[in-house]
């Protein structure tokens, strides 16, 4: 019997933790039950970047995109997909609002058609646990090139035609780096991987690694031979440990396979790889303290030059890459610099991962070309903000970015504008944020997060980012001054200068950006005492409106301090020196009759 | 299973792609859409399929996208197939079995010429739409 149909299941941390377990399980249970086990391929897949909709479960070749499936629904795709061919209405994906029931088919849903997709090529394709599918994928085949076919100048060459930067946070030329390194004549040389993926709100080299770890093998295997380094070393975060499974059982397979390890694929040339966990420091995905980090010691950055490029881990060259950076190499490889290059803009070319979260519609992870609009992807990708609120603006690049703000929706996205709008690219985090989203409380949020993580080596960041939040905290407690703005201001510009690394250098940015794109809302904290989205506790209070109260008591039973009271049937009343401003009397009251001022 | 040298690597690759590529959508520009309803099930669909299967992995297309679907309406034929592609008008085949799948593919699909005896006209518009 042949195959003739795929189910493909979410494999992904996300849809894993709804249940897609189950529903892989299930499924298989129920393809034996009802005598198609052997027709049926079920897969569990990498991430197919659609979280929103999670689970989900896509039927190959008839493409139907089942999304928030639950386990018990496995029956019915065996039974009207499998057996009949006919696709489970009920569980395709609606698009637009939920009124207007329009159904697709996986191929047609907007959340993937105005993407590109070169590093998430196979996640959602291809069983990651099976390198079979890889290899079937041209996979290590320019791995072949470059043992046999490529000179490590002609692979810095192809590079250099591709124009491929880092997409770790920097944007630095790939192809530079490799060469520094290479250039260095010494007996050893290191390739590392860079998974401590420690920016809140980002997981595409996550999902990179649970749905496609080879893409990272073969090209650290590439760039060993490219530099003439035996060992690579990937670091990654010790808090994703279906990452760190599927890494392993791909390096268990690759070796076995001899495309791993001594002699690869018969060539003479020797590499492997080695894991090593991070304990989650924010500070240790910058490159110098990683490297320590590595060593043994604790993780705290030190100064560059030198670059470790050309001195890093153990003093020897060193290639350290994002894991993004290294999914795109085997295609570059593959097809060329030049196909790589027609994409993106100028400066920046080909693709960029972006984890799109807050308050969009679809959030997931979104691959497009370099030069894609804001309005693109949040609007067009990800359907709006929801519930039909305005969009306020979008925080990229985290705690080390800025936000970007309506004006700029059709500014094409790429590493060199970004920067010139005061925020950058960092590694993709995409945050949304709609007019409920106090812009004070959004800066104070990533400076309490930059105070957390700050190493302490250097004092401008350790003493700076302290001085940051306590000004921020001020202010959202009504008791700022016009003078902590410019304060602000001129701290954050010498951190900028001064910081060892670039936590602290850029841990002023969310504040800089903001003050710069809504300093009225700053002046109106300080001014008016006011916070307009109704988040900073210290400058709001609820008041009942006594007309639209009809007196039902629900806000009285859900005040966890019992400082609302009042007859049933009649207006009650908040006494406000007793209120801790929880809000859940605000968001129990049916009747809209309690308001925030 | 053991280590590998480029030429098994190679051969492995070419052997994968054929049973991956059935999954992909993308740059197909046959498509085969078999009647998988209650009826042609019935009638031995599943036959018809791994006819089509067959033929097209022995011949090493790639270009062939097999889907399924429902009832048609011209249960008395079932199984029936269409088959869309360039160069050709839509074609509806009726009574196709294992033997009669491996003939659409070498005839209608590789050589571009139609296998007349199981020709079937579309049933009425109004049933299609
Ligand atoms: C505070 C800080 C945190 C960083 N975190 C990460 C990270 O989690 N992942 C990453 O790839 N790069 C991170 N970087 C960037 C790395 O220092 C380095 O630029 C990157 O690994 C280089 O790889 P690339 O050229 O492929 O981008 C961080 C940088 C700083 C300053």
């Amino acid at each position: 019997m042949a195959i003739k149909s795929y189910v493909m299941v979410c494999g992904g941390t996300g849809c894993e933790s709804s249940k897609a377990d189950e529903i892989y399980r299930n499924l298989h249970k129920e393809a034996e039950l009802q005598g198609v086990s052997e027709d049926v391929q079920i897969v569990k897949t990498g991430c197919f970047g659609f979280c929103e909709q999670g689970p989900i479960v896509k039927v190959l070749p008839s493409d139907h995109f089942y999304v928030q499936v639950v386990p018990e629904d496995a029956k019915e795709i065996i039974a009207e997909d499998i057996l009949k061919g006919r696709a489970v209405s009920r569980l395709l994906y609606k698009e637009g609002n939920l009124t207007e029931v329009k159904r697709t088919d996986g191929e047609d849903i907007k959340f993937y058609q105005k993407q590109l997709r070169i590093v998430l090529r196979n996640c959602g394709l291809i069983n990651p646990e099976n390198v079979n599918e890889y290899i079937a994928r041209d996979g290590y085949q320019a791995l072949e090139k470059a043992l046999f076919d490529m000179s490590g100048d002609d692979i810095i060459e192809e590079l250099k035609k591709s124009g491929l930067r880092g997409r770790g946070g920097a944007g630095f030329p790939t192809w530079m780096k490799w060469n520094f390194s290479k250039q260095v004549e010494t007996d050893v040389k290191y390739v590392a991987c860079n998974a401590d993926e420690g920016d809140p709100g980002a997981y595409m080299d996550r999902s990179v690694l649970e749905g496609d770890p080879h893409s990272v093998i073969e090209a650290m295997t590439i760039a060993g031979k490219c530099v003439g380094a035996n060992l690579g070393i990937i670091y990654i975060r010790a808090e994703y440990p279906l990452a760190i499974n599927r890494l392993e059982t791909a390096m268990e397979q690759a070796r076995d396979l001899g495309l791993l390890g001594k002699d690869i694929l018969g060539s003479g040339y020797d590499f492997d790889i080695e894991l090593r966990l991070g304990a989650g420091a924010f500070v240790c995905g910058e490159e110098t303290a990683l490297l320590q980090s590595v060593e043994g010691n604790r993780g705290m950055p030190t100064p560059k030059p030198p670059f470790p490029a050309v001195e890093g881990l153990w003093a020897k060259p060193t290639v350290i890459n994002n894991v993004e950076t290294y999914a795109n190499i085997p295609v570059i490889i593959n097809k060329g610099g030049d196909w790589f290059a027609q994409f993106g803009t100028e400066k920046s070319k080909g693709t960029k991962v972006f984890a799109l979260t807050g308050k969009v519609q679809n959030s997931g992870l979104v691959e497009v070309p370099m030069g894609s609009t804001l309005r693109d992807i949040v609007f067009d990708i990800g359907g709006g903000i929801r519930n039909g609120k305005k969009f306020k603006a979008v925080q990229t690049g985290g705690p080390s970015g800025g936000v970007i703000t309506e004006e700029y929706l059709d500014l094409p996205l790429d590493f060199d504008s970004l920067l010139s709008i005061g925020s950058m690219m960092g590694s993709g985090g995409m945050i949304v944020m709609d007019e409920d989203d106090c812009i004070v409380d959004v800066a104070r949020f990533y400076m309490d997060f930059c105070v957390e993580e700050s190493c302490g080596k250097c004092s401008p960041c350790r003493i700076g980012t302290r001085k940051l939040l306590d000004y921020l905290e001020k202010i959202t407690k009504g008791q700022g001054t016009m003078e902590d703005l410019e304060h602000m201001e001129r701290i954050g510009t010498h951190m900028h200068k001064a910081a060892l690394c670039m936590l602290g250098g850029s841990a002023a940015n969310p504040i800089l950006s903001t003050l710069k794109a809504f300093r009225e809302e700053y002046i109106e904290h300080i001014q008016e005492g006011k916070c307009r989205a109704g988040k900073c506790k210290a400058l709001v209070h609820y008041e009942i409106v006594a007309d639209k109260c009809i007196g039902c008591t629900v806000c009285a039973r859900k005040c966890p301090v019992n400082c609302i009271t009042g007859e049933k049937k009649k207006p009650h009343i908040i006494d406000q020196d007793a209120c801790i401003k929880c809000g859940q009397c605000y968001e129990g009251c049916k009747f809209n009759a309690i308001v925030i001022k | 299973m053991a280590k590998m040298t480029l030429e098994e690597l190679r051969k492995l690759r070419a052997g994968e792609k054929q049973a991956l590529s059935n999954r992909e959508i993308e740059g197909k520009e046959v498509q085969v859409i078999i009647g998988m309803g209650t009826c042609g099930i019935a009638a031995g669909a599943k036959e018809t399929m791994d006819g089509f299967v067959n033929t097209i992995n022995a011949n090493g297309l790639k270009n062939v996208t097999i889907r399924q679907t429902g009832c048609m309406g011209l249960c008395y034929a079932e199984p029936t197939v269409e088959v869309k592609m360039a160069g050709m008008a839509d074609t509806i085949y009726g009574n196709v079995d294992a033997e009669v799948a491996k003939k659409i593919v070498e005839h209608h699909i590789m050589n571009k010429r139609l296998v007349n005896k199981h020709i079937f006209d579309k049933p009425a518009a109004d049933i299609t739409q």
